[in-house]
């Protein structure tokens, strides 16, 4: 698995939210692109996964372009998305949507009763909920269950879009252990985050976004310890977490 | 409020075979006989006062039930807001119409080509639209639906203004006859139909199509990021949806023996749509029930004459607000998020 985007532009009508943007995944990698709010993360999430067409540029696949691939073949390529704000279905239950997470696989049976466990192994609280409906869970228990149905798509490369987004410390503390445990069994992930103290730490590289640019790329635990990059995100009450 | 919904499902599914069994065998003889409910004092209050009893069940009851079954699914199911229905349905007419004075096909032939014709006319409709979010949908449909009335009043082949008279009943089948003094038979049909029509619906709704529909009803962008072809899976809807308005306005024309333009305006698109909202948009028993109350109840009351629309629109207004989901809502974990909108910022108690 290699992802690589290529001096990329996108826009919303006539403007601009991705002007040029590079970035490389490596097979086995935690990256990270962390920027302000309106950097362009989530815009670079969705242009990858397909939602956004791209205006100019590449996006590299295996060295394959797929920026004509339309969205819902992606994630048969092995590209799966945990989307800002969760995205679950709100009528659905737990079960319903994790099942949901392998549609584009025609549903194999075996599969299906095998990835449900590895999916429940890692957040027993979904097995719990499984027949709860989606709209009625705690925001924890959704991005668990937004991460678990990404999962259930069996990705090469799995994007995640700020997962700790509105959620207690306790809880942020334990979405990126779980984070750091999925790619400990072999899953690249992309990590997007406003919580820049706690993607650095996990994630091996980082990007820096801000309006739609790259300003800085590097080892992750270089940026921890770059005065600007603490002084613009890392302010001082996060720096002593 | 009890939800008659559920407690329905839960009897139902503690029933065992044989009782489930005999209950459809009943229900269905019930209304099979329907038609000649008017004839036996017990049932006599079925009788419509003004209008034929057997005619009513057939147009508006059983028309309106077919129709709505259809819009349901492009609908309830899918969440794509057609405000033109009456289009296919006029299509399904005109077909039958034209091609039932000026060739030798009989009804039964002319069906699926009728059926087919407003199918091909939901892809054509579908596949620019369909790409669009929002309510283009509710907009070109509902111009839609009056461009295919207006072709039609301006149009030699259609008739114009005055329709087309002495379209042919349908040839008997299995000795049961179509004609304008035997009505039952036009009632049976439809009700096969209609039957059809829902053992179709509940295959797909439990299959991939019915879990694509669902998906992206919920949510179009999600859909599409868990590998649900979203615009095939919405223009299947929308066509499936147009075949079933197309079967109406067959039967229907050859029912009538004409078809004039004025039978197919908005209204009747918006009438359709109540019946499916009324009922309870995805529930197909809700959509069954609100179709049969709202093409029944008008022509009940017909007696009060000019008070009737006014009370009727009333109803609806009372009953929508006691019940805003509908008679009988589709599951009721649905109606859960719209009540329990989890908070951005929580977690604490759950860590
Ligand atoms: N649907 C949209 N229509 C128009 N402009 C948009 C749309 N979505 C995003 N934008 C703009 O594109 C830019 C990038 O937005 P994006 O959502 O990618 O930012 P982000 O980095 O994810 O921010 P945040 O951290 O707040 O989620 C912003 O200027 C935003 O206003
Ligand atoms: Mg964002």
């Amino acid at each position: 698995m290699r992802l690589e985007i290529k001096d990329l532009h996108v826009f919303y009508g006539k403007i601009e939210a991705i002007k040029g943007i590079s970035i490389t995944v490596n097979q086995g990698e935690i990256v990270t692109l962390i920027g302000a709010n309106g950097a362009g993360k989530t815009t670079m999430l969705k242009t990858i996964s397909g939602l956004r067409p791209v205006a100019s540029g590449q996006i590299l696949f295996d060295g394959k372009d797929i920026s004509k691939v339309p969205a819902h073949e992606r994630v048969g390529l092995g590209i799966s998305q945990a989307p800002e704000g969760r995205g679950i279905f709100p009528g659905m239950t737990v079960l319903e949507n994790l099942e949901i997470g392998k549609y584009f696989r025609k549903e194999r049976k075996s599969e299906m009763v095998e990835d449900l466990e590895k999916v429940y192994s890692l957040f027993p609280r979904l097995k719990e909920r499984a027949t709860q409906a989606g709209g009625t869970l705690s925001g924890g228990e959704q991005q668990m269950l937004a991460i678990g149905r990404a999962l259930m798509a069996r990705p090469k490369v799995l994007l995640l879009d700020e997962p700790s987004m509105g959620l207690a410390p306790m809880m942020i503390a334990n979405i990126f252990r779980i984070i750091t445990e999925i790619n400990n069994t072999g899953t690249t992930i992309l990590l997007v985050e406003q919580n820049a103290q706690q993607a650095l730490q996990r994630a091996h590289r980082a990007y820096v976004l801000e309006t739609g640019h790259v300003v800085k790329e590097a080892k992750a635990s270089d940026l921890l310890n770059d005065p600007a990059v603490r002084a613009a995100y890392l302010g001082t009450g996060a720096a002593n977490h | 409020m009890i939800n008659i919904r559920d407690r329905g499902a839960e009897l139902w599914e503690n029933w065992n075979r044989p009782k489930r069994t005999t209950f459809v065998i009943l229900l269905l003889a019930v209304i099979v006989l329907l038609p000649f409910a008017g004839d036996y004092s017990f049932s006599s209050f079925l009788n419509t006062p003004i209008s034929s009893y057997q005619a009513v069940l057939v147009y508006p009851v059983g028309i309106f039930v077919l129709m709505s079954l259809g819009l349901n699914i492009v609908v309830g199911k899918s969440g794509l807001l057609d405000l033109g229905y009456v289009a296919f349905f006029a299509i399904g007419a005109y077909t039958a119409a034209i091609l039932g004075t000026k060739t030798h096909l009989n009804i039964w032939e002319i069906m699926p080509i009728g059926m087919g014709l407003a199918m091909l006319s939901g892809v054509l409709l579908g596949l620019p639209t369909l790409r669009l979010r929002g309510d283009y949908l509710a907009i070109v449909t509902l111009g839609f639906g009056e461009i295919v009335r207006i072709v039609a009043v301006n149009n030699r082949a259609t008739g114009g203004p005055n329709g087309i008279a002495n379209v042919p009943n349908p040839p008997s089948i299995f000795g049961v006859r179509f004609a304008l003094d035997n009505m039952q038979g036009f009632f049976w049909i439809i009700l096969v139909m209609i039957l059809l029509v829902i053992w179709m619906v509940r295959r797909l709704s439990i299959r991939r199509p019915g879990r694509a529909w669902e998906a992206i009803r919920q949510d179009e962008d999600v859909a599409m990021l868990m590998g649900v072809a979203t615009l095939k899976y919405k223009i299947w809807s929308f066509s499936i949806g147009a075949a079933i308005g197309g079967a109406a306005g067959v039967i229907f024309a050859s029912k009538s023996m004409y078809v004039a333009p004025d039978m197919f305006t908005f209204n009747i698109s918006v009438l359709i749509l109540s019946c499916v909202v009324f009922g309870g948009m995805g529930n197909i028993w809700g959509v069954v029930l609100g179709g049969t109350i709202l093409a029944y109840l008008p022509e009940r009351i017909r007696f009060i004459s000019n008070a009737r629309q006014l009370v009727f629109g009333l109803a609806l207004v009372i009953i929508m607000n006691v019940r805003p989901d509908g008679l009988l809502p589709r599951k009721k974990r649905e109606k859960l998020h719209k009540t329990v909108q989890p908070l951005a910022v929580e977690g604490e108690q759950n860590v």
